[in-house]
């Protein structure tokens, strides 16, 4: 049915398509690189919309996992270009390898900080997802052997099943498909019977407890893999840029993230992408005219939060049903 | 065997005994009835049965099996369903998906991540027929907060009937319904209770004496007294603590 939900959600599929053609029509790479951010944030928006948007668990440190996919791939990297392969295996600079490693590593973080932290609720949840990322950010800044607060180098992208992946073109592709597989995760994972849970228990925890369902458990397994997703994030991002920081899993990145979701459009599948693209085509617009590109960025935000509540893909959306 | 069995419950708020060393037993396939006054501390006692709220003393058997350790999922899913006196469903979800959650709890565990729940005959079959049971089936896909008041009462009933428990306990399920609906849920709960056993707090008086077969009378959160309708119509101490102080 080609209502306005659809229509849009076919031109950001166009959109995307189009990157690359645009970018040889207008000449310039820069283009591609963005767009390729996009993917990557796009990743870290969806799948923390999973967790704030249909969960109602407003996580604060999702850069966390974000970082420690990253930085999981950067230390691999940098154990293997100085001759230290971890457990003297140097399988890790495969991506088929790498990429599951730093969501693994991202997944088990948010398997623990999730356990302890989805015991409070509201507030509290707020604060101690906040608590545990700034824990992992000063842990990142201490540990001088990966570099500390200067962050950390890869000598070369990881290969793609025994391919290079240097061409931005190829790695947009490579982007732009793991955004695409986690979108369609999402959308099967919501509407399935586990998502049902996370969305019944985010509508009245109360009633899905006295039906018999131990929530906390649904829970924890959604933050698993809105954690996992955004170390896949992290992964591509530390791959994108050849280099990783803590400033990946600082606080302010975290209150980007959210920023992303709530702009763009909670609880839809297609606004946090949107979000993360407006954010991106922003800050670069801005920041180029001006270092405190912050200053109008705020009040636009503010803007959105007023006169489009439900972000801006709720905005395009219209009357369409939810 | 008795479904339910409640030994020297205790619970204060503050200074306020709200379940005053309630010991009662409920036989299996029995109507039992709490009657009381407001704030005599019957929602209390429902909520320290499904869990919700911990008692500071006594021991709470269901079916035979210890359960005051346990939490709320773990007791639904022995067999216990519950009904909100403040209706409790999921707003942003349908009457059928309302009902459907409770089928889906009680087969098995939900870490099924790929197939829609939604077009899950598994689940909408069971869901309907609970709405059916309860006359909602015509309100099925209107959204839960959309419903009149009346319609969420019943549809609270589909809910707790979903879960095809061995015991309900059912809050004020007639509670701000019109005569003509109240005299409908009667007739939905005469049609249940001889295949579950039940727990009804009430105010209406002759709804309680249509269906229960035994009341208790809870009165600042201990039981005043436990017996037959008739027994407890006629009980002097009853009418001085309730019934005569005209009932609500
Ligand atoms: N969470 C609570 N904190 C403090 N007091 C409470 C709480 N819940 C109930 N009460 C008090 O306990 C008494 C019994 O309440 P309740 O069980 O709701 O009575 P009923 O359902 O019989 O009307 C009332 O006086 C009520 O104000
Ligand atoms: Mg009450």
């Amino acid at each position: 049915m080609l209502n306005r939900t659809n229509l849009a959600t076919l031109l950001v599929v166009l959109a995307f398509l189009a990157v690359p053609m645009a970018a040889t029509w207008l000449g310039t790479n820069y283009v591609i690189t963005l767009a390729t951010r996009v993917a990557i944030y796009g990743i870290v928006a969806v799948s923390l919309d999973m967790l704030v948007g249909r969960g109602n668990l407003v996580s604060f440190g999702h850069a966390a996992y974000f970082g420690l996919g990253g930085y999981a791939v950067a230390i691999a990297s940098f154990h293997l270009a100085n001759d230290v392969p971890i457990f003297g295996w140097s399988g890790t600079n495969e991506a088929l390898i790498a990429w599951p490693l730093a969501m693994a590593v991202a997944g088990l973080a948010a398997l623990v900080i999730g356990a302890l932290s989805l015991r409070t609720a509201g507030v509290y949840f707020i604060m101690i997802t906040l608590a545990f990322a700034q824990m992992l950010f000063f842990l990142f800044v201490a540990l001088k052997y990966y570099g500390g607060d200067d962050g950390l180098s890869l000598s070369t992208r990881n290969l793609f099943a025994g391919n290079r992946i240097t061409d931005s073109r190829t790695f947009y592709w490579i982007c732009v498909s793991a955004l695409a597989l986690c979108v369609l995760l999402s959308w099967r994972i919501l509407n399935s019977r586990f998502g049902m849970v996370l969305r019944g228990a985010a509508a009245s925890e109360r009633r899905m407890a006295a039906l018999g369902f131990p929530v906390y458990r649904y829970r924890l397994a959604a933050f698993v893999i809105a954690g996992m997703m955004a170390g896949l994030a992290g992964a591509l991002w530390a791959n994108q840029n050849r280099f990783v920081s803590p400033d990946m899993l600082s606080w302010v990145r975290s209150g980007e993230f959210l920023v992303m979701v709530i702009m763009g459009g909670l609880s839809s599948l297609v606004g946090p992408v949107v979000g993360a693209a407006a954010f991106l085509l922003i800050e670069s617009y801005l920041s180029g005219a001006t270092e405190h590109w912050q200053m109008i960025f705020g009040p636009f935000v503010l803007l959105v939060a007023v006169f489009a509540p439900r972000g801006l893909w709720g905005a395009v959306r219209g009357k369409d049903r939810q | 065997m008795s479904a339910l069995q409640l030994e020297g419950l205790r619970k204060s708020f503050g200074s306020l005994r709200a379940t005053d060393n309630v010991s009662l037993g409920v036989e299996d396939g029995e109507c039992h009835a709490v009657i009381g006054p407001n704030g005599a501390g019957k929602t209390t006692l429902i909520g320290e049965i499904t869990g919700e709220i911990a008692p500071d003393a006594g021991r709470i058997s269901l079916f035979g099996v210890d359960v005051t350790s346990w939490n709320v999922p773990r007791r639904a899913l022995s067999g216990l369903a519950r009904s909100f006196q403040i209706t409790q469903l999921a707003p942003g979800f349908t009457a059928l998906d309302n009902a459907a959650f409770a089928v889906q709890a009680r087969q098995g565990h939900s870490f099924r991540f790929i197939a829609d729940a939604r077009k899950d005959k598994r689940l909408r079959e069971p869901a309907l027929a609970a709405l059916e049971q309860v006359g909602l089936a015509d309100r099925a896909d209107r959204n839960a907060e959309a419903l009149s008041h009346g319609e969420r009462r019943q549809l609270e009933l589909a809910v707790a009937l979903a879960m095809q428990p061995r015991l309900l306990l059912l809050d004020e399920p007639m509670a701000g319904m019109g005569p003509e609906e109240g005299a409908r849920m009667v007739e939905i709960l005469r049609g249940i209770k001889r295949t579950m056993t039940i727990v009804l707090v009430e105010h209406d008086m002759d709804a309680v004496f249509a269906l229960a077969d035994r009341v208790s009378v809870l009165v600042n959160g201990a039981i005043l007294k436990t017996g037959t309708p008739r027994e407890v119509r006629d009980d002097a101490r009853v009418r001085d603590a309730y019934l005569g102080a005209g009932a609500h």
